[in-house]
């Protein structure tokens, strides 16, 4: 595959485009000239300084940079929870550049699949509980939501452990629920945070295998990372510095 | 539906999480709502007791009662010097202008009482003589439970004949008929009883004082007869030295053509009253008005009771905030993660104002359950009381000994809602505090 050269000059933000084997493209999320700047103590903080970055359907992409790179503020407007100050963002067919809370959520509930560091599940829900709630505030729960659920569970090989609550599982065992819930609604990508930073490296292993079997079947995978070893599992390394794309290159197989 | 079923199993179970601390927060509205209910039964039943007892006097009646003037007033008054027995009071010159120059008064009875030593054998018992007219039956509401009231016939003929009140017969007559025997009221005189009375619940007090009058020590004879027999002087012997009073009626009682012309009426009486007597050696008595006044103090009370329970209810109410906020302090994270998920503002709000409204209504509930119990809880209470500590009941006026605490319809639907109506106003703040918060904010939240 190519290096991708900047995003490919469309207004439409999503739809059939070539690139450059002459197939089509569909991009799971566009950024166009993107800047985050924070008011902090009355001085202005730059935290992205103008990011352009395209991530087409299917891509597996690792974010990597040292902390205070911008990637955590990439990582927000990624996953919906921020706006920009100027540029354009656009995921799958929604332009969520000037979105307000309200339709955010909606992006957030229907749209992305979050996995985060500390997994983040909800304590007094059970297994099969937690990997509902995106369905839960999409209003869209039922039995045949349900049997989803129980089948993602037995997908990330937690079958057997429907019922427990997360305090009751291993940390890779609640990063395998996470992932899970992260797929429940069928997002545009998924969006990992330091998957495996607070993981050893066997269950560090067994989470990477499970998100190259995903990458595998399909899914698009935005990894945000700091660790050279997990970001050389991806196809794709997007280096930031001082709030800017230092680089962007494929990773060849 | 499944959405808002869901959401409240939500809320359920993340009341679970602590169960102590939910319950003491219930804890703090079921207490308000418990107190709404008792304290208004309290009132209620308190207060429709008196208003029966006042009641009972007739609001068609006007009662004038004699009432002995202070002594430095009799003084002042007596004529001359030496040993005086003081003079006061209504006469049968007042009862007769009052019976016949006024013209909606329907009906007079006059009425004469005295302290007296009833006797039979060795059986004596103290108790009211009082002198009377066969109305008397009527307006004093007594029911015969042998034998027949006094007769006209009894009263112009003057009569020895007796009626005894309830405790009077049972303690002169443990085993025996009193009907036909023959009583000795006083020093001389013997009475043959033509009947009993029934026991009747004390009248609010009259003429100034406010102690409940007890019927069951009576014995009526007619009032003709007490004049012949007693006289109007009566003395009444102390250690060493004799008292006495000049008395010729105790009270009139009037009845009136219809309620409306109570108050004009009473306001005649006053004048003619006022024009006869040198000092006031008597006491206008209007149960219409004490009624009215009754009405208003109950009105009074139940607000006032309402006020202490409302306040409460407001404790109850800063507790569910105060709980509601530690929660979502503690819960920030939980925030974090559900509006990462797709959580709107309006969902958590919806959320943590379940929970808060979960929490009053159980409080509500509970409350609603306990004070029903209000009436057997309170009758137990006070006969607890009674065997453990009997002097403090006797202690007690005779309206709260006998308390019977009646719930107010209104007060259960009310008292819920309030505590709905708290469960809400307090949860909002806390659950739109909830909302508010920073989604980056939140997840980072340790």
């Amino acid at each position: 595959m190519e290096p991708t050269q900047g995003p490919p000059a469309v207004t439409r933000p999503h739809g059939p485009h070539a690139n450059g084997d002459g197939q089509t493209t569909r991009w799971a999320a566009r950024l166009d000239g993107v800047t985050r700047e924070y008011a902090l103590k009355g001085e202005t903080v730059r935290a992205l300084r103008g990011v352009d970055l395209a991530i087409p359907d299917g891509d597996y992409v690792a974010i990597m940079g040292a902390s205070g790179s911008g990637k955590s503020t990439l990582l927000n407007l990624l996953g919906c929870l921020d706006r920009p100050t100027h540029g354009h963002i656009f995921l799958g067919d929604d332009d969520v550049t000037q979105m307000d809370d309200w339709h955010l959520s909606e992006i957030r509930a229907g749209r992305i699949g979050f996995v985060f560091q500390s997994y983040n599940l909800i304590p007094q829900l059970t297994v099969i509980e937690n990997i509902e709630v995106p369905l839960f505030y999409q209003k869209n729960v039922g039995s045949k939501s349900r049997s989803r659920c129980i089948e993602l569970a037995k997908m990330v090989g937690l079958g057997n452990r429907l019922d427990h609550r997360p305090t009751q599982l291993s940390g890779g065992q609640q990063q395998r629920v996470a992932i899970a819930r992260s797929l429940v609604n069928d997002p545009y990508f998924i969006l990992a945070d330091e998957p495996t930073g607070n993981l050893d490296s066997v269950t560090t292993a067994e989470i990477l295998n499970l998100l190259d079997t995903l990458h595998s079947q399909g899914r698009t995978i935005i990894l945000v990372t700091h660790e050279d070893e997990v970001g050389q599992r991806s196809n794709r390394i997007v280096r930031l510095r001082d709030g800017l794309v230092e680089s962007d290159r494929r990773l060849k197989r | 539906m499944l959405y808002a079923i869901q959401t409240l199993q939500l809320g359920v179970k993340s009341l679970f999480l602590h169960p102590l601390r939910s319950l003491l927060t219930v804890l703090g509205i079921f207490i308000g709502v418990a107190s709404v209910i008792w304290l208004l039964a309290i009132g209620e039943g308190i207060s429709r007791k008196a208003q029966a007892q006042i009641e009972s006097l007739g609001a068609d009646n006007i009662i004038v009662r004699s009432i002995k003037p202070p002594n430095e007033v009799l003084n002042q008054n007596s004529k001359g010097p030496g040993m005086q027995i003081p003079e006061y009071g209504l006469t049968r010159d007042d009862y007769a202008r009052l019976a016949e120059t006024i013209p909606t008064v329907v009906n007079a009875i006059p009425v004469r009482e005295i302290r007296e030593t009833f006797q039979k054998g060795r059986h004596k018992v103290d108790g009211r003589l009082v002198g009377c007219t066969p109305d008397y039956l009527d307006i004093a509401k007594l029911t015969m439970f042998e034998g027949r009231f006094l007769t006209e016939a009894d009263n112009t003929e003057a009569k020895d004949s007796c009626v005894l009140g309830e405790k009077v017969a049972e303690e002169l007559f443990p085993y025996e008929e009193p009907l036909g025997q023959l009583v000795r009221l006083g020093e001389n005189y013997q009475y043959r009883v033509v009947g009993i009375v029934s026991k009747r619940a004390p009248s609010a007090g009259i003429g100034g004082s406010f102690a409940a009058q007890d019927y069951s020590y009576d014995v009526y004879i007619p009032i003709n007869t007490l004049r012949a027999r007693v006289g109007d002087t009566v003395v009444i012997r102390r250690s060493g030295s004799f008292e006495g009073e000049t008395v010729q009626l105790s009270q009139i009682t009037l009845k009136v053509r219809s309620t409306d012309d109570v108050m004009e009426t009473s306001e005649l009486i006053k004048l003619m009253l006022e024009e006869h007597h040198k000092y006031e050696d008597y006491g206008v008595t209007i149960p219409l008005e004490l009624l009215e006044q009754a009405k208003t103090t109950r009105m009074m009370f139940n607000l006032f009771m309402g006020m202490i329970a409302g306040i409460s209810l407001i404790v109850g109410g800063i507790g569910i905030m105060n709980i509601m906020l530690a929660t979502v302090t503690e819960r920030t994270r939980e925030i974090g993660i559900r509006r990462a998920l797709g959580a709107k503002q309006g969902d958590i709000v919806r959320q943590f104002l379940i929970e808060t409204i979960v929490l009053s209504v159980v409080g509500g509930g509970l409350g609603v359950l306990v004070g029903l119990t209000c009436k057997p809880v309170t009758l137990f209470t006070m006969h607890l009381i009674r065997t453990v500590n009997p002097d403090l009941i006797n202690s007690l006026p005779a309206i709260v000994q006998e308390i019977q605490p009646i719930i107010v319809f209104w007060s259960i639907p009310l008292a819920f809602f309030i505590s709905v109506v708290i469960g809400v106003v307090f949860g909002l703040y806390p659950a739109i505090r909830a909302a508010k918060m920073d989604p980056i904010e939140a997840l980072r939240h340790e």
